[in-house]
């Protein structure tokens, strides 16, 4: 399988063909449209080496999302970044390339904090491998977390070594009714204490706060904290994770209407640019640090909401405008990444437009 | 040698008392945390401010001079060894904490602010910056971003990467990198990763945000003693495997232990071959919980004695004897050469006996401390400088040491960095399309190796040489010449 890709990446590079990198299918809907013959994944799969004492998994790229947390929940363990599977079918592969994490990122880390190692594929069909199955490693520039969140633009990565975590005893979910400039504090100021917090979330006037650790440690916050405790969490959490709540599905939204991811500093007050929209239009996560937006509004407004409380926005599920789904980069910020393209996929073939229009 | 010239244009660009050229103020920047390495600086420059750093950098780049970037300079692996024709850039004098923001839990400081300065700053918040490595009192913030350094609490909570959140970092072409943000990701390319653990290869650092974490409730350390290395080993999974992820879990064998406790005397069994410390910390009731399943654990994995410090007294005391392990093994010989090397866990007892294997070989001693958590070990090997040759095979038996992490599936720096010191062994661990990728990446930001030049990343010749001489059964030829 492997060396059918390597002669495929090797054409493709000969002959200036672009690739589109392609896992399980679960977020196409995620960066700028690409273009090229499609390069599929899924039969580059299995679990490599997992060794539970070593907290340590090495899995092939096309490996379901689904077939390694199961084998992690045998061994009461888990991967803490809690990566989002949307539509189902994620890959490993996917996921990392994506960077994206879920509810509890803010509390245990990002995908990339967990990216101990990869192999790949570069665009000249040389394989690489980097990084390795140890915790602590710091030889050599640090190229695995480079290609965290690349969107496959570097390369192909076809094995990936992660550290994951045990599964906490006990997980319990508290709600409290909250203004939105309120939750907001509230979730910054509990972050600043020793909680067990493990994930954050305000809608429609309703902060949840999920609290996970020793079964003794969780009842103990509870007590501290007070708050309504909720039936049926996990649900809650998974549908927050996948979007699968009605409010992330922009169909049902009135036309033009575009699901925005704000990422801005998590004590940043309520941002003016959700105000029109009411309530119901905006959910919180991350402490505060993430804002979904349910907006109509030029991507410029946006963006400049974004920027002027220290984040980023980004176009999730919409119709991206001309410059790309992402903000764009400061000229020698653009520089660097334009030169680590040139020099990792020198044809531009793989997933071109997928992270900036034009690379 | 740089031109009288080039110093003269230096010195407008800074006041007097910020550029130094005579002798004797430059002998104390020969070498950094790893004296076995020493080059006398041509000019050291300790700018005050960023715009000063951006000047110098403008004037080296015009001039095509190198520029060797140095913290406090307490490295291990001569990263910031002086370069011949470069100018050594000392950013020490950025010391300001410029921001703390105690409710986004995360302050601004300069990149010669020193790591614990920064716990102490923020601790009436009830805050803290969790990386804390052993030189934590004078390493600086800079230094530690461009190592990615660890400490003993990094199992839990991870390496520099995992606690810095945006830097100013300016290019030797004097452009100004302005890299991650307030949030907590970036648009792009995870270019925090990459300047993270550069070695100053990439781009020189002028601010560093870093993220705080509040102070853990309480915390506990357990010590369990064992009368074989091997099952101390096999302990350290089975806590892992039992749900506890300590916040600190280091092991000493026993020249170590038996070190440490003629130094310190922190009460440690004597009759034992190998000592863990297992700490761990977070809620009060979370604290209690995995104390009585590490016990249970410690017990079972064939512990010979198991103490809890039921003061924080007592919990100093047992850490007295870890952290005083460099400096007491440092009594039994003249001289020790530190490694860094990381391993999977299960292979520590086959790599500790090749340890002692190789110690007979070469007739030098070796005394092991093992973060142990996270298979980070730290095998010192004693010898004597003075006596001909005694270095050369001491740092020819670090080599061994290293490339066997390679061979079991580990790396050959866990923490410290490749500096000078590991630049061989990077062609044991890195095959040449990756270090050719390496490359690029350098290139991608310093196209004329103006920056740090001959450090962490091997030229493809060198590792050719040195390939050709390593085949000879490990011997290198002419052990006595100096290898840098």
């Amino acid at each position: 399988m492997l060396e059918t890709l390597i002669e495929r990446i090797r054409a493709a590079h000969d002959t200036r063909s672009p690739l589109i990198i392609h896992g399980g299918g679960s977020k196409t809907f995620y960066g700028g449209a690409d273009e090229g013959e499609v390069l599929g994944t899924r039969k580059l799969t299995g679990i490599v080496d997992y060794q539970p004492k070593e907290l340590v998994l090495t899995a092939r790229a096309g490996t379901p999302l689904a077939d390694i947390e199961a084998q992690l929940a045998d061994q009461n363990q888990m991967l803490a970044f809690e990566p989002p599977h949307f539509g189902g079918g994620a890959t490993l592969g996917g996921s990392i390339a994506a960077g994206l994490s879920g509810p509890r990122r803010p509390y245990a880390g990002a995908a990339r904090d967990f990216v101990l190692g990869v192999r790949m594929i570069d665009g000249t069909g040389q394989p690489l491998r980097f990084g390795g199955q140890v915790i602590k490693n710091v030889a050599g520039y640090d190229v695995s977390r480079l290609m965290v969140g690349a969107l496959g633009t570097l390369g192909l990565i076809t094995e990936v070594s992660l550290k994951v975590l045990p599964k906490p005893a006990a997980e319990s979910t508290l709600q409290f009714e909250l203004d939105e400039a309120a939750a907001i504090e509230k979730m910054n100021q509990w972050a600043g204490q020793p909680l067990p917090l493990s994930a954050t979330s305000w809608h429609a006037g309703l902060l949840s706060v999920r609290l996970s650790g020793a079964a003794s440690a969780v009842q103990a916050a509870q007590a501290r904290l007070g708050g309504e405790p909720v039936r049926d969490a996990a649900a809650f959490w998974l549908r927050l994770r996948d979007q699968t709540t009605p409010f992330f599905d922009i169909r049902s939204s009135s036309s033009g209407q575009s699901l925005w991811r704000l990422a801005v500093r998590p004590t940043a007050p309520p941002l003016t640019v959700s105000h029109r929209l009411g309530g119901d239009a905006q959910w919180i996560e991350w402490g505060g640090a993430v804002r979904w937006l349910i907006s109509d509004r030029p991507a410029a407004t946006l963006r400049e909401a974004a920027q002027s409380a220290g984040g980023h926005a980004i176009l999730f599920r919409g119709t991206a405008p001309h410059d790309g789904a992402f903000t764009p980069l400061a000229p020698a910020l653009l520089s660097v990444h334009r030169k680590l393209k040139q020099r990792f996929d020198p044809q531009g073939i793989f997933n071109h437009g997928r992270l900036y229009p034009d690379f | 040698m740089l031109s009288p010239a080039f110093i003269t244009q230096l010195r407008r660009l800074l006041p007097e008392h910020c550029v130094l050229n005579e002798r004797e103020d430059l002998l104390p920047f020969e070498s950094d945390g790893l004296a076995a390495y020493r080059n006398t600086p041509d000019v050291v420059v300790l700018p005050e401010n960023e715009a000063q750093v951006t000047a110098i950098l403008q004037l080296c780049h015009r001039h095509k001079v190198a520029v060797v970037a140095r913290g406090a300079g307490t490295g291990l692996a001569a990263g910031a060894l002086p370069v011949d024709g470069a100018v050594l850039l000392v950013l020490a004098k950025l010391n300001r904490i410029k921001a703390i923001d105690p409710l986004a839990r995360t302050a601004v400081v300069e990149p010669g602010v020193r790591n614990l300065a920064i716990s102490e700053a923020v601790a009436a918040h009830g805050l803290y910056y969790a990386p804390d490595p052993s030189s934590q009192i004078a390493c600086s913030i800079g230094g530690n971003v461009a190592e990615n350094s660890g400490g003993v609490h990094c199992l839990k909570y991870g390496l520099t990467v995992h606690n810095i959140q945006k830097l100013r970092a300016w290019t030797i072409d004097g452009q100004l990198l302005e890299i991650g943000n307030e949030s907590l990701d970036a648009p792009g390319y995870d270019l925090l990763a990459l300047l993270t653990g550069s070695e100053g290869m990439l781009a020189v650092i002028t601010e560093v945000t870093v993220k705080l974490l509040p102070r853990p409730e309480r915390a506990q350390v357990v010590l369990a003693a064992f009368d074989d290395v091997a099952k101390a080993g096999a302990a350290v999974g089975n806590i892992i495997a039992a749900g506890v992820i300590p916040a600190g879990l280091e092991m000493m064998d026993r020249l170590a232990i038996q070190a440490a406790e003629a130094f310190v005397h922190a009460g440690y069994p004597l009759d034992c071959e190998a000592l863990l410390l297992c700490e761990v910390d977070g809620v009060n009731e979370e604290v209690s919980a995995d104390i009585y399943t590490v016990r249970a654990v410690l017990e079972a994995s064939g512990a010979t004695e198991i103490r809890t410090a039921d003061s924080e007294e007592q919990r100093l005391k047992f850490w007295a004897g870890r952290k005083a392990a460099f400096p007491a093994v440092g009594r039994l010989a003249p001289d020790y050469y530190c490694m860094d090397g990381t391993i999977p866990r299960a292979q520590l007892p086959h790599v500790l006996n090749r340890i002692r294997e190789m110690s007979a070989e070469f007739g030098l001693a070796v005394a092991n401390v093992f973060h142990a958590g996270d298979g980070n070990l730290h095998p010192l090997i004693l010898f004597d400088a003075n006596q001909p040759g005694e270095l050369a095979k001491a740092e020819q038996f670090g080599g061994r040491i290293l490339e066997l992490c390679v061979d079991v599936g580990g790396t050959i720096t866990g923490e410290h960095g490749v500096g000078l010191e590991k630049i061989n062994q990077m062609c044991a661990q890195f095959a040449t399309p990756e270090l050719v990728r390496f490359h690029d990446v350098k290139a991608a930001f310093d196209p004329e190796k103006l920056l740090n030049p001959g450090k962490a990343v091997p030229e493809l010749h060198r590792c050719a040489e040195w390939g050709a001489m390593h085949i000879r059964g490990g011997q290198l030829p002419h052990p006595e010449l100096p290898r840098f």
